[in-house]
């Protein structure tokens, strides 16, 4: 009824700018929209493509096992076992400090621990490496993976890897050999024998696993995935399968370690051994009581178990007395004084010095230890009984000769590192005229170089210092002609069928210039001690099947201390072919102690059934 | 028809898969809300909308009545109140809002069409528009608040409102956008909550904050940008692994660009700029002012939520809850606008009638 009022036949000019105005305003609309568009795809579409790209694949890290370290003869000493781990990944945590927490508060209550604990470990761990994912909780139960992987909108930035720990089926054997695994630290990273390796990896940081850590790390493999917006697995895209670390096969002996371990534990305790093969320096055994457990180290050190292991009054189990120790060396000291007095000239294996028991030098009466007398005495005979008398006289002649006696024990290697393949060997100390004078001029000791000093050298007493493995290879050195060998542990790298891939034996750091006519001397002198009469310890290898020349010693630890005892055996006699080092720390005489565990291992060594060592009780 | 087949075919692309086991889920209810939609569109085209005039009042009391009744009623998600459940589908009725508004504004100025020089007039109808506006930005929906201001201000515009009241409303449009964006929250008034405030603004420097709300831009972004000249297909990552989020209702035009490239982009906006081109003949044909402005706002309608929706995925526009016309999923704003389109319809025809019926004569 009202369309007469409304009625707009035409359209009136004024309505037709207005839509004329609409009709611009879409024009430029889809104009502007059409340009966007062609910017975004035509001009930039390439960029955008490869954002889309990183947007949707992730990168993980199939962490690659170590190889496997076998003993000489392929038992598997170190092995692999397969754990899962609960890590927390820094950038995908919530940056929110309460929803962070509540991921704290949800791990905690899932793992039994207080969430505050968590919480300061993980950032610990960030802080050490910032980028890297921080390991919560290692070797965590299957329903707790479950129920992690089936509740990750709750809980962000956890995430559950697979690692590999290293396992130890023989436990405390070798414990000190083998050495400890862990994540590669920041300044490691920096270092040339780390190309190659990624945070977050994990390499050998001690014993052998440092050393042959280049062959016994894999290449980890890198499942490049496809996810979605939150992270969640959509599939595979490329798969590079992590490549196990080549196996290391040890010169080491099982059985002669177990031997050697049991034989110190029977002890006091507290000492080293060594078994070496003169001609190589392959070693065949080494160990240090007391030892550990290492699967300890398999995962994250609990700082109550470190203070334990290094705690001195436990006897600092962590401690490889082997290489580490350097204590005064007693009476097994005198080859090197013989070898030095025959080779420079001032005695030779027919000279012979009257041992009354005492001798007086300067003003200073030394007496034989237990005061016994043994009259005259050539160095076959001196090293046979163990002359102290004999061996204060070389000592006091070679330091009016100058260093002579210094000089032998340097070739021979003592106060020099042997080389050996396990990383933190000590030095240990060759007591020298310049030595003593610098400590003396920087008042570190209240009196210059004296003959005293050197007499007392010529046992391996006084500040001598030296350990089980350069024993062996001075010893080894003169039963081999002259070769100071650098012992090696790393028999060979394998690859996993056990075929040989690169040799690991070290040449002959150097030769030292000894004469046949000295050799055979010293050997006479070390085969009399452990089966000619008066021996010091004949009593402890008699019956035993195999030759073995040896020398004992009893260090003197000062007022109220025991003695220690060291035993070095040479067998078989005369084709010398093994050097076994026995050391107590606490055992009193050489032959009380040291001789007997020496006899257990040679036994072990040569495979003598059903041997009953007879405990020797004679002073040398 | 062009637009809705190709929601069809984007949805397939899109959101296949996102519910386990229902791998076609949205695909079914699109087509269905189409079919529902394309028999209501018929229907309005039939009838002649010049009636609608009559109820004016009552529709507006209504659309009024059934946006209040969501506060009562509604079911929330996503911490907002838009929809009423009914059995098959959740209404939302701010959507057939937008409709009923574009009647009751356009009866409401065909009644004063002697007095629309006045202030008194244009302050009315502005607020008119602004009631319900506010209403449905309460929700808070913030988007279709602004649809009702746009559609509001296109009327008024084709209206023949003086130049000097329209600067006007601009002017007090853009201060209120300025009070509330910048003034308010820094004298620590909350006019819009402040991931509202976030969203509007994100869009002017999406890298600052990538991870809250200039995520969905920069996922938008790079979706349509790795699209290319001619698309991804079904290598179409951003979407098929839900990087992108809303890509099935808000951000759909993103999934064009990322699956069908600069090709399929620009023959949809084509099809919208005929759509539009079309709507704004239907506003020059209407054989009386009232059918010029129904056809007017709702040109508007479709014109804003068109720009608004595309500028906000390419990164031109503030993020607002638009949905893009027929494509995006959602049987509301797909039925409403086929209504939409079904009232042009008839607009058109009764203008061809009056043509015709003049030829006659």
């Amino acid at each position: 009824m009202y369309l007469e009022t409304d009625r707009r036949p035409g359209l009136t000019p004024q309505l037709a700018v207005r839509i004329a105005v609409l009709g611009f305003v879409a024009l430029v609309g889809f104009a502007v929209i059409f340009f966007r568009l062609w910017y975004l795809q035509v001009l930039s579409g390439d960029r955008y493509l490869q954002e889309a790209n990183n947007n949707r694949v992730r990168e993980i890290r199939v962490q690659a096992p170590r190889g496997e370290i076998l003993d000489r003869n392929g038992r598997v000493l170190v092995a692999n076992r397969p754990s899962l781990a609960l890590e927390v990944t820094p950038d995908k945590l919530p940056r929110d400090r309460a929803r962070r927490q509540e991921v704290f508060r949800r791990l905690g209550r899932i793992l039994g621990v207080s969430p505050r604990r968590i919480e300061r470990s993980v950032e610990r761990q960030f802080k050490a490496m910032p980028f890297a994912a921080a390991t919560v909780r290692q070797d965590v139960s299957l329903p707790v993976v479950a129920y992690v992987l089936e509740h990750q909108d709750r809980l962000p930035g956890v995430t559950v890897e697979r690692v590999f720990l290293r396992s130890y089926p023989y436990r405390e054997i070798g414990a000190h050999l083998f050495g400890t695994v862990g994540e590669v630290t920041a300044e490691q990273l920096r270092q040339d024998r780390y190309r190659g390796v990624a945070m977050g990896d994990r390499v050998g940081q001690s014993g052998i696993e440092y050393e042959y850590d280049r062959f016994l790390r894999g290449r980890n493999g890198a499942n490049r995935v496809q996810v979605d917006a939150r992270g969640r697995f959509k599939g595979e895209l490329s798969v590079r399968r992590p490549i196990q670390g080549r196996n290391l096969r040890l010169s080491i002996d099982l059985d002669v370690q177990r031997a050697g371990q049991a034989a110190l534990a029977s002890g006091t305790g507290r000492g080293a051994f060594v078994v070496m093969d003169v001609r190589t320096g392959e070693v065949i055994a080494l160990g240090s009581q007391p030892s550990f457990d290492p699967s300890i180290f398999a995962k994250i050190v609990r700082a109550s178990d470190y203070r334990r292991l290094t705690d001195p009054l436990n006897g600092a189990p962590l401690l490889n007395r082997a290489i580490q120790s350097g204590y005064p060396t007693g009476s097994t000291f005198k080859v090197v004084t013989a070898a030095a007095a025959l080779e420079t000239g001032l005695i030779t294996p027919g000279s012979v010095i009257y041992d009354p028991g005492s001798i007086t030098i300067s003003g200073i009466t030394f007496r034989n230890a237990g005061g016994k007398a043994h009259g005259a005495v050539d160095v076959r005979r001196a090293l046979t009984v163990s002359s102290d008398v004999f061996f204060y006289r070389l000592g006091a002649d070679l330091n009016a000769r100058g260093t002579q006696l210094q000089r032998w024990a340097h070739a021979l290697g003592f106060g020099r590192r042997t080389g050996i393949d396990l990383p933190g060997e000590w030095e240990g100390l060759v007591p020298s005229p310049a030595w003593r004078n610098r400590l003396f001029k920087r008042r570190l000791t209240d009196r210059p170089w004296t003959v005293g000093d050197n007499v007392n050298l010529a046992v391996g007493q006084g500040d001598l210092r030296a350990d089980p493995v350069q024993l062996a290879v001075a010893y080894a050195a003169i039963a081999n002609g002259g070769r100071v060998v650098v012992p090696r542990i790393g028999l060979r790298v394998e690859d996993a069928s056990g075929r040989p891939i690169q040799s690991l034996q070290a040449p002959p750091a150097r030769s030292v210039r000894m004469s046949q006519v000295t050799r055979q001397a010293i050997l006479d002198g070390l085969r009399g001690a452990t089966s000619a009469p008066g021996g010091t310890a004949t009593p402890v290898f008699q019956g035993f099947p195999i030759p073995v020349a040896g020398k004992t010693g009893t260090a003197e630890k000062g007022a109220g201390r025991a003695d220690q005892s060291w035993f070095v055996g040479l067998a078989p006699y005369p084709a010398i072919r093994y050097v076994v080092v026995v050391t107590d720390e606490a055992g009193g005489f050489g032959a009380e102690t040291a001789a007997p565990m020496a006899r257990r291992i040679l036994a072990a060594l040569f495979d003598v059934r059903n041997d009953r060592a007879p405990s020797g009780s004679a002073p040398d | 028809m062009g637009l809705l087949a190709a929601s069809i075919v984007v949805l397939l692309e899109a959101t296949t898969g996102d519910i386990p086991g229902q791998p076609y889920y949205y695909v079914w209810r699109q087509l269905a809300y189409g079919v529902v939609g394309l028999v209501l569109m018929l229907a309005v085209s039939r009838i002649d909308y010049s009636r609608l005039r009559e109820y004016r009042n009552a529709i507006y009391l209504g659309m009024i009545g059934s946006i209040v009744a969501v506060f009562a009623i509604g079911s929330a998600a996503r911490g907002s109140r838009r929809w009423i459940e009914l059995p098959f589908f959740n209404f939302q009725p701010s959507e057939l809002g937008k409709l009923l508004l574009v009647v009751a504004l356009a009866g409401f100025v065909v009644d004063r069409i002697r007095q629309l020089h006045e202030r008194q007039t244009t302050v009315k109808v502005t607020l008119l528009g602004l009631g319900p506006a506010t209403l449905v930005v309460a929700q808070p929906d913030l988007g279709t608040g602004l649809v009702y201001l746009a559609i509001t201000g296109a009327v008024l515009f084709v209206a023949g409102t003086r130049w000097s009241h329209l600067a006007a409303l601009a002017a007090v449009g853009v201060s209120a956008a300025v009070f509330a964006l910048v003034v308010a929250p820094a004298v620590g008034v909350e006019v819009l909550k402040p991931y509202q405030r976030d969203r509007l603004t994100a869009f002017l420097h999406p890298t600052a904050d990538p991870r809250e709300e200039g995520y969905q831009v920069n996922q938008s972004l790079t979706a349509i940008g790795a699209g290319g000249k001619t698309g991804r297909g079904s290598e179409a990552t951003q979407t098929k692994l839900n990087f992108l989020p809303e890509h099935h209702t808000d951000f759909i035009f993103a999934v064009v660009g990322e699956v069908f490239g600069f090709v399929g982009a620009a023959l949809v906006l084509s099809l919208y700029a005929l759509l539009i081109w079309r709507a704004l003949r239907v506003v020059t044909l209407a054989k009386n002012l009232f059918g010029a402005l129904l056809a007017a706002g709702v040109t508007a309608m479709l014109m804003f939520q068109v720009f608004v929706n595309v500028g906000m995925t390419i990164g031109l526009a503030p993020i607002t809850g638009v949905p893009l016309p027929l494509l995006s999923y959602g049987g509301s704003s797909v039925i409403v606008t086929l209504l939409a389109l079904g009232l042009l319809q008839s607009i058109h025809a009764r203008s061809r009638e009056l043509s015709l019926a003049k030829a006659v004569a």
